[in-house]
């Protein structure tokens, strides 16, 4: 008899492994839920770990106010399927009290200011680690990232001196006022993800699904319509097949052509793409270090 | 790194259709390079990505456009994955860097580390996880200093395959004498190490000879590519499926009427198979009971194997937590609160005896004193330095602690999960040293 677990099984395991620690090793941990995939499958994987328990960590969204209405729906639906404890930390908030101030022109993005209300939030709630779905394959910043990345008490992110990670060992101590960033999903690629979803029959969002949407084309990527995004006089809206491969605040969360209408579809597409999911992403265009400056200053 | 020309015909990439059942029953194998900047280390993992499609058109055209930027006369490929923006101003690597491909056969990760001396601790914990280790050799230069460390740490840290790629092969005219005679002392010299399984390239990675596809400029080499290695060597039974390890790592108590008398360990095999009706002892307090259900999330399973998450369902009601382990009582593990291991340092303060630090053994917390230094390692030579030993950053060395609690450990070579753990630095909480019980 041979025992060998397929690739797919062994980051499942891995994953949930890791979301154990985190409720073994912290006191006050919560999920940071984005509404996209990868923040719906590190949920779906803490409910895995827990069952028949409730997930122990509440999910925590960093809204911008900037939202494609079928996430909220997605969220709501989800934290009432999975009887979660859900806490919306509102950019918008932050704005208004003076904490951030918005930024101005056409390709003005919440994106950044995000980082200020999650260290907010942060505060007010005493959360020691937040859980993120982020990938090591999306980002060259994040391929160094650590499962569980250590913050100081700012919140901030030094790369240059990061914690060893030795075998499975993961070692979550830190002094009053630090906290912890863990990623579940880190050694998940975003084939493995769609697969995984088919495999186990997960309902996503339909943005992930090709459907017809009212667009425009900027800086290489296609954006929906949205009394959020200042349109050019030059640029057009017109109406497309598009889906989603990446869902996050709308100003920056390119569409792209697509008629897969399945996962299979999307598990084909996927599979046979030339382009980084990230490729679409705005936020990530501004420049070449971008992510890694995000990161620094306390971004997931 | 790879001339411009050889790669900008993108066009052939990724169009066959996608199997998608067989990508459902893929192999992970996890691999470690370390190399330094002009071994060929960089050129080696873009060829493996390059040829076997796994470089993306808009991760390409960045560093075709950094390359660019910086004058380079190639695309170089180490920006890949040099992803920090220190790394690519000094064009070194500094922290080790995860890297995602897959073929239809298999999933790789890589975990890819500087190779320099002042690294070895990054080149320890990508190799801690890794079930092959590549070691360059550059064909003009032989086997050398850094190709005798870089195979003493695989060795040391239990990479049960090391695939030795002997690069550069041509600039020696592709000779077969150069490559019988680098094998040869390579042979020679590994006697001294503890992986058996060891197996030769001669390759070119700038030009792509052996890594994907055959050479066509060595039909003297019988052998396989270095792709068709790492997708068809035999790892399943690298993993000890006998020896049944299982640290609790979380205790399961649902608040709710329907589970009010549920309690579900939960955790990861470290080793063995685990299956409903098995008799276990629990340690440290060497209770026993039956395994009334091994489950996860709702879903009874027959039996569970390593490295499975799952929750374990016992007959009697004993007091269990985190840090306990379940073993089967005729196969039981070393309990003792002497340990003796060889540890690999990792901080700018040396190792203190007498010093007391923080200990992380499978899901258990103890606290250690360091008792002796028995010797340093010379990583270059296997030489045991027992005068007056210290170790300080990047030093291996054997050392002697005594914990508060004991440990229910094995030898490191028998279970690289229960005969590892690390060493904390109680003031500043930093991982300080990474250890392996020895027999």
């Amino acid at each position: 008899m041979s025992y060998t677990l397929n690739h797919l099984k062994t980051l499942e395991s891995e994953s949930i492994f890791i979301l154990r620690e985190v409720a073994a090793q912290f006191q006050n941990p919560a999920i940071l839920f984005s509404g996209g995939k990868d923040s719906i499958l590190v949920t779906y994987l803490a409910k895995k770990a827990f069952c028949p328990a409730a997930i122990p960590f509440p999910l925590v969204h960093i809204d911008t106010g900037h939202n494609f209405a079928e996430t909220l729906q997605y969220r709501d639906k989800l934290v009432e399927k999975l009887d979660a404890k859900l806490i919306v930390g509102s950019v918008q908030d932050s704005i208004d009290h003076g904490r951030v101030a918005e930024e101005k022109g056409y390709n003005a993005s919440r994106i950044r200011l995000q980082t200020t209300t999650l260290l907010d939030i942060i505060e007010k709630y005493k959360f020691d680690a937040c859980i993120g779905g982020a990938r090591r394959d999306e980002e060259k910043a994040r391929a160094k990232e650590r499962f569980f990345s250590h913050r100081d008490e700012f919140g901030q992110w030094d790369p240059k001196n990061q914690r060893p990670e030795l075998w499975n060992l993961f070692n979550g101590r830190m002094h009053q006022g630090e906290n912890f960033r863990v990623f579940p999903i880190s050694n998940w690629t975003e084939l493995d993800v769609w697969q995984y979803l088919a495999m186990e029959g997960i309902d996503m969002p339909s943005l992930y699904f090709s459907h017809k949407r009212r667009v425009f084309f900027r800086d290489g990527a296609w954006l929906a319509e949205s009394p959020n995004i200042p349109m050019r006089p030059t640029e057009v809206v017109e109406e497309k097949v598009v889906r989603f491969r990446t869902i996050g605040d709308i100003t920056s969360t390119g569409a792209s052509l697509s008629t897969a209408s399945t996962l299979n579809d999307i598990i084909q597409e996927v599979a046979a793409t030339r382009v980084t999911e990230r490729g679409g992403r705005a936020d990530d265009k501004r420049s070449e270090t971008s992510m890694e400056d995000r990161k620094k200053e306390g971004y997931f | 790194m790879i001339d411009l020309e050889s790669v900008t015909d993108t066009e052939q990439v990724k169009e066959e259709k996608f199997d998608a059942n067989s990508y459902l029953n893929m192999e992970l194998l996890r691999f470690t390079t370390a190399g330094s900047v002009d071994d060929g280390k960089s050129t080696l993992i873009g060829r493996l990505l390059y040829d076997s499609k796994s470089i993306f058109e808009d991760q390409y055209e960045s560093i075709r456009a950094t390359s660019e930027k910086h004058g380079d006369q190639y695309v170089n490929l180490a920006l890949l994955t040099d992803g920090l923006k220190a790394e690519r101003e000094q064009g070194i690597t500094i922290d080790v860097a995860y890297r995602y491909f897959s073929t239809p056969k298999r999933k790789f990760i890589i975990a890819d580390t500087p190779g320099h001396i002042q690294y070895t601790r990054n080149m320890v914990t990508g190799a801690s996880t890794a079930n092959l280790a590549i070691i360059l050799i550059d064909a003009r230069k032989g086997v050398i200093e850094q190709t005798r460390r870089h195979s003493i740490i695989a060795s040391l840290l239990g990479i049960p395959h090391i695939a030795v790629c002997i690069n550069k092969m041509d600039m020696v005219d592709y000779s077969q004498e150069v490559f019988d005679k680098i094998v040869e002392d390579y042979r020679i010299f590994a006697t001294r190490l503890k992986t058996k399984d060891i197996h030769f390239i001669p390759v070119s990675a700038l030009l792509g000879d052996n890594i994907v596809n055959r050479s066509e400029h060595m039909k003297w080499y019988e052998g396989v590519t270095l792709l068709y290695l790492l997708e068809t060597i035999h790892i399943a039974s690298d993993i000890n499926h006998i020896d049944l390890r299982f640290p609790v790592q979380y205790v399961i108590r649902p608040f709710s009427d329907k589970f009010h008398d549920y309690r579900g360990y939960a955790g990861r095999l470290a080793s063995g198979v685990i299956r409903p009706g098995d008799k276990i002892t629990v340690l440290p307090s060497g209770f026993t009971s039956k395994v009334k259900q091994v489950e996860l999330d709702g879903m009874i399973l027959e039996e569970a194997f390593a490295p499975m998450s799952v929750t374990v369902l016992l007959e009697d009601d004993i007091d269990i937590s985190r840090g306990d382990m379940l073993v089967r009582e005729n196969n039981l593990p070393r309990q003792s609160q002497d340990i003796e291991a060889m540890v690999c340092w990792m901080s700018d303060k040396p190792l203190q005896i007498n010093g007391k630090y923080a200990l992380k053994h499978t899901t258990k917390d103890v606290r250690a004193v360091i008792k002796e230094i028995k010797y340093k390692l010379d990583i270059n030579s296997l030489h045991r330095i027992t005068e007056n030993p210290s170790i300080g950053m990047n030093d291996i060395g054997r050392i002697s602690l005594r914990t508060t609690k004991p440990l229910c450990c094995d030898a490191y070579t028998k279970n690289r999960d229960t005969g590892s753990f690390i060493l904390i630095d109680e003031a500043t909480n930093i991982t300080v040293g990474a250890c392996m019980v020895i027999d």
